[in-house]
């Protein structure tokens, strides 16, 4: 348990220093790589709560797929690769008291609603199986909506980019 | 492990990326802090998961995921169109329909 903790407490801290990277960089593609580093550390964070498909496909379609999709969105749109200077609002520091207050609110809520209750001790890992047996079985139907979502941003997608 | 720890890195992350959606004038900026919203979701729903001892809070991480990458494909599309139209993906200038 002492090792989980310390597993979390050093994947939180560079999870939260990356975000907050994220947010303040002044180049796209750093923010990018930044990012890279936020949801590899969600992956992370999956391993530790005994879930390991959910990280390996955070790993293949964050990382693989939506990253290469932003550094390519950069490319095309061709913002600067340096820094550039007008990547925030003119009014950004609004979002400081709004993102604190809200910070402030759920925090309070967390810690009056769950306090110190501790997560199950030796659970044992969820295997594909079982993730499987679910997503066929009973919620068979949210994943046809979920292939015809796919197809709709496929066909979307294509209809928008492509020139006339 | 304490339940409200992975919470409460979650919601840092979540006002993080609301602080980015609100301060970002670059489109594409926007997008990324959407997805930092996503995730702290699904490190919400995993935690839940393993404190209910159900795997029902798998599926719907794996369904964002998916829904997500959708997201991100559409909206690159729309920002792509956007650019091509104006040369530019700030934000402060489409305000065509504002009243």
């Amino acid at each position: 348990m002492v090792a989980q903790n310390i597993a979390f407490g050093i994947v939180a801290a560079i999870m939260v220093w990356g975000a907050l990277r994220v947010v303040t960089v002044n180049n796209v593609v750093h923010a990018a790589l930044w990012l890279v580093l936020v949801l590899a550390g969600a992956a992370a964070q999956y391993v530790i709560l005994a879930a390991e498909f959910v990280a390996i496909t955070q790993v293949l379609v964050y990382i693989g797929a939506v990253m290469v999709l932003f550094l390519f969105g950069t490319m095309l749109t061709r913002a600067r690769i340096g820094a550039e200077q007008e990547l925030n609002n003119k009014s950004w520091w609004l979002g400081v008291p709004s993102a604190g207050l809200l910070l402030g609110v759920i925090t309070l809520a967390l810690v009056s609603g769950f306090g110190d209750e501790e997560l199950p001790k030796d659970a044992a890992v969820v295997s594909t199986q079982e993730i499987s047996d679910q997503i066929f079985g009973p919620y068979l139907l949210p994943f046809w909506a979920l292939s015809f979502v796919l197809l709709v941003a496929v066909i979307g997608a294509i209809v928008l980019a492509r020139k006339d | 492990m304490l339940v409200n720890q992975f919470l409460i890195l979650a919601a840092v992350l979540f006002c993080i990326g609301v602080y980015g959606v609100i301060a970002r004038r670059n489109a594409v900026m926007v997008l990324m802090s959407i997805e930092l919203i996503l995730n702290s979701v699904n490190l919400n729903l995993i935690a839940f998961a393993l404190r209910n001892g159900s795997v029902d809070g798998h599926i719907f991480a794996l369904y964002i995921i998916a829904v997500a990458a959708a997201e991100v494909g559409v909206g690159l599309a729309l920002v792509l169109l956007v650019y091509r139209n104006r040369k530019s993906i700030g934000l402060e200038e489409l305000s065509e329909m504002k009243g």
